[in-house]
């Protein structure tokens, strides 16, 4: 906003307002807006993670990373994951083309990715309730069902929030405010992965070295 | 208590009749006494048919000043009830001595102290800081809003939801009973299996969503919508020192979330988090909390200290001495907060080493502080000052804040701190700074930025009669909790043994009737100068001869806030403007374009206020119909496209000329 060049001559008196109205394009804080509450987010991942660091090693007797986890699982999982960040890339360069109807399609795969992954994330958690490994084992497990289920609500709510979004530009189109939205849609999904590769790393891949 | 019972019904949850404190006869006539007062309030209401006019103009509103009065206003009420649960506070500790258990037992004694604390915090002093940066940054750098106009309106009505969930646990259950911060174990569900501590949890997370957002607001809002020419040299002290507050408040809010959160499994899931077997860690609770909660003091105290910037050089008539190291001052204090956490509890057994490092760091944090003192000063030093009251509450704040920032380097160093840790030297400390920093700083910005918001002065007499009640008040009621911590009274006892205590006791409690003359005069001077506004008006929109861009414009400044966008070329852009003879235009406006009102933040906060009381009191099915209803609204309100409009030319036209005729007859 402060860039725009003013000229003060010395001596004489310098404008001191505009004639015009400045253009603020509707929304151009958004962007901005929308990192700085990622940013907020990715703190209270970063309690979760702190969290799951002091506590994972607590098991009270119970069963550890190495009793529970299925890394096979967990890798096809973090593949659903990976492969819906790439189709949302391709839904944004669809938009970027003006093409519509490509850039649903390409939304709905991204959706069914996420809805596999957490698919695959609820039978996890319900074949580790299932033996016993319940969040009220032990605060490793506590902080285990915590770190990754606060993980998948977000993917639950950025699905929902795809489905929102997938009626508005079928609705209204690609006009400015569907696009914004779906730059916003797109650092959230984009966020939700970088947080899932500190999961894998630090809770699963970590964990079975404990 | 009755409310700790573990039978539940499917309809009400934990909540049955014997939840309503009917035992306890201080509370049940404060009922009555509210109960009358929010009647005749409603009735007045409705017989004045203000209902409508409310909504459409206040309620609905996305105006930043708008918002930012009803800040204001919610602060200021909270305030009343924050102060009545300080004078009961007083009340007891002078009485309870010789034997003599006082007039309140512990159950209501430890809610009060609770919640004194709690709502002091989160609903005075953030609504009256983010109220009052609501109002004014956006008119210091220029802008004609904020950048989320929306979301600033849903921002104030969660913080409304949350402090009407305070309220509502005075008469409705109980309040937590375990200081202000709920540690665990104490706060879990086998030290407090009643329904207290969830109305703290979830009256702090639905407020704190507000914060967090209007937090972003404001960091978009100065990012964005400076006025050309404004760099971030440029910008007025105040509107820096509100950066770095919502800074803070979005890199430590979140932490507060989060670790309420997990407090809340705890409680309701019988998660392993801060018990004390299966591997929980209560003393990570007190980290995770002092991690968000000691920024929280600076979130504070920084626009105060804005504050006492604007006012020491609009009534010295000078610049600002200093403003570059006044910034750097400001950034360095909102790094160095997140660096000190632990002194917080130096006695938990962290060892020397730890111990030494945080409190060094604490001591640190004194030099940016006595910069900004120093830099007050020599603004002040051959200037030509005014003694309006926001200036006596600047002087006043010197030399408050000086001493309370001294006892807190002494806090600092850990062996003192031993010694010191839990009495009530610390309660004198934080008090000490609290109300010397960032109340007189808060006084005085309402008393400054009044006559903007409304077009009149404060009567300058009631004004200095508060002033000098809050001032020697608050001396009387704090000094003796130092003499009483050296001593090695501990903070929150009911009652004592040593009789020689209890005259250090009453005198405290005389310093807290001071400080109630000190309230009265408040109120009464905001009712008489509103009685007596005509008297008391000021046409020129700058009264106080002020360097900033908000004296710019009319008082009460238009919706649009300035006809034409103001160019900035120095600091102090409005006193450079008037030296350099700049002449308000009065031909060529142009249409306006405004974001439009919207109903959905009150809507939205409603359904979150039921949302938290249903958690609170275990209503699962209408847990599930809010929690639905919540996504289902917000959803709904994304489909509205249609969120702004034009401000036409001709109305521009026909406020601002009725500005330059109101100008032509004070003679400006």
């Amino acid at each position: 906003m402060a860039n725009q060049a003013i000229t003060a001559d010395m001596g004489h008196a310098p404008a001191f307002h505009l004639a015009e109205e400045p253009h603020h394009p509707e929304g151009h804080s958004t962007p901005l807006g929308f990192w700085l509450y990622l940013m907020s987010d990715c703190l209270i991942f970063a309690i979760l993670f702190a969290v799951y660091a002091v506590l994972g090693g607590n098991f009270a007797a119970g069963p550890s990373p190495k009793d529970l986890f299925d890394l096979n699982l967990v890798a096809v999982n973090t593949a659903m994951l990976l492969l819906s960040s790439i189709t949302f890339g391709f839904a944004m360069l669809s938009m970027a083309r003006q093409r519509k109807g490509a850039t649903l399609a390409w939304l709905a795969v991204t959706g069914l990715f996420g809805l596999a992954f957490l698919g695959i994330e609820l039978y996890e958690f319900h074949h580790m309730i299932h033996l016993g490994a319940t969040p009220q084992r032990s605060a490793f497990l506590s902080a285990f069902f915590t770190l990754v289920g606060t993980h998948g609500l977000h993917v639950t709510f950025g699905t929902l929030w795809l489905v929102t979004l997938m009626v508005q530009i079928g609705r209204f189109g690609l006009i400015p405010a569907n696009r914004r939205r779906m730059t916003c849609l797109s650092m959230f999904w984009h966020f939700l992965d970088v947080i899932w590769i500190g999961v894998f790393t630090i809770v699963y891949l970590m964990g079975m070295l404990r | 208590m009755s409310v700790a019972s573990t039978s539940q019904s499917i309809l009400f949850g934990k909540l049955s009749l014997s939840a309503l404190p009917l035992n306890e006869a201080i509370v049940v006539w404060t009922f009555v006494v509210v109960a009358i007062g929010a009647v005749a309030v409603l009735a007045a209401l409705t017989y004045f048919r203000l209902w409508g006019y409310l909504w459409r103009e206040w309620f609905t509103s996305v105006d930043h000043k708008k918002i930012g009065i009803m800040y204001m206003v919610l602060g200021i009420i909270m305030l009343l009830r924050g102060f009545a649960d300080a004078v009961m506070m007083r009340l007891q500790q002078a009485w309870a001595f010789n034997g003599s258990e006082g007039y309140l037992n512990a159950h209501h004694y430890d809610q009060i102290f609770t919640a004194h604390g709690v709502i002091m915090i989160f609903f005075v002093a953030m609504p009256l800081v983010t109220g009052l940066m609501n109002y004014v940054v956006p008119l210091q750098i220029g802008a004609r809003d904020v950048s989320f106009p929306f979301l600033n309106n849903f921002s104030f009505w969660m913080t409304t939801a949350g402090a009407v969930l305070v309220m509502m646990s005075l008469f409705i259950g109980e309040f937590a009973q375990t200081g202000w911060l709920a540690y665990p174990p104490l706060s879990g569900i086998d030290g407090s299996p009643g329904v207290g501590v969830d109305y703290y949890i979830w009256a702090l997370q639905i407020a704190g969503v507000g914060t967090t957002l209007s937090g972003i607001n404001l960091i978009c809002t100065i990012i964005k919508m400076r006025a050309p020419g404004m760099d971030m040299m440029k910008m007025p002290v105040f509107t820096w020192t509100s950066l770095c507050t919502n800074v803070l408040i979005v890199a430590t809010f979140p932490v507060l979330t989060a670790v309420l959160v997990l407090l809340s499994l705890d409680r309701y899931v019988g998660t392993n988090f801060f018990t004390s077997d299966l591997g929980g860690n209560p003393m990570m609770y007190v980290n995770l909390i002092w991690i968000w909660g000691h920024p929280e003091v600076y979130i504070l105290v920084l626009p105060a200290f804005g504050i006492f910037s604007e006012v020491t050089s609009t009534f010295t008539g000078k610049r600002l001495f200093g403003y570059t190291s006044m910034v750097y001052a400001t950034v360095v204090i909102t790094i160095l907060s997140y660096l000190v956490w632990l002194h917080h509890f130096f006695t938990m057994g962290s060892g020397a080493s730890v111990n030494s490092f945080f409190g060094i760091t604490t001591m640190i944090i004194s030099i940016p502080t006595g910069a900004k003192m120093f830099n007050w000063l020599f603004t002040m030093y051959r200037g030509r000052i005014r003694f309006e009251a926001p200036m006596m509450w600047t002087i006043a704040f010197m030399l408050t804040f000086v001493i309370g920032g001294m006892t807190g380097v002494l806090l600092a160093v850990p062996p003192a701190d031993f010694v010191l840790h839990n009495s009530l030297f610390l309660v004198a400390h934080f008090h000490n700074v609290i109300i010397g920093g960032v109340l007189y700083g808060l006084f005085a910005g309402m008393i400054y930025w009044w006559p903007k918001a409304f077009g009149f002065r404060l009567h300058p007499l009631l004004g200095k009669f508060s002033f000098w009640f809050w001032v020697i008040g608050f001396w009387f009621a704090f000094m003796p909790l130092y003499v009483l911590g050296l001593m090695g009274v501990t903070r929150r006892l009911r009652v004592f043994d040593d009789p020689s205590q209890q005259i250090w006791f009453m005198i405290a409690g005389f310093g807290a009737f001071l400080i109630f003359l000190g309230i009265v005069c408040f109120l009464l001077q905001i009712a008489y100068s509103i009685w007596k506004r005509d008297e008391l008006r000021d046409e020129t929109g700058d009264p106080w001869d002020g360097r900033t861009l908000e004296w710019a414009t009319s008082s009460p400044p238009p919706a649009y806030n300035f006809a034409f966008t103001p160019v900035v070329h120095d600091n102090d852009a409005w006193s450079d403007m008037k030296k350099r003879g700049y002449q308000r235009p009065l031909t060529g406006y142009r249409p306006i374009h405004m974001p439009r009102n919207t109903g959905a933040g009150v809507i939205l906060a409603g359904i979150s206020l039921v949302l938290g009381f249903a958690l609170i009191w275990h209503i699962w099915w209408l847990v599930a119909v809010s929690f639905v209803g919540l996504i289902a609204t917000a959803i709904a309100h994304t489909f509205n496209y249609n969120r702004d409009y034009y401000i036409p030319a001709e109305e521009v036209t026909r406020t601002e000329e009725e500005r330059t005729r109101a100008l032509a007859a004070v003679g400006v």
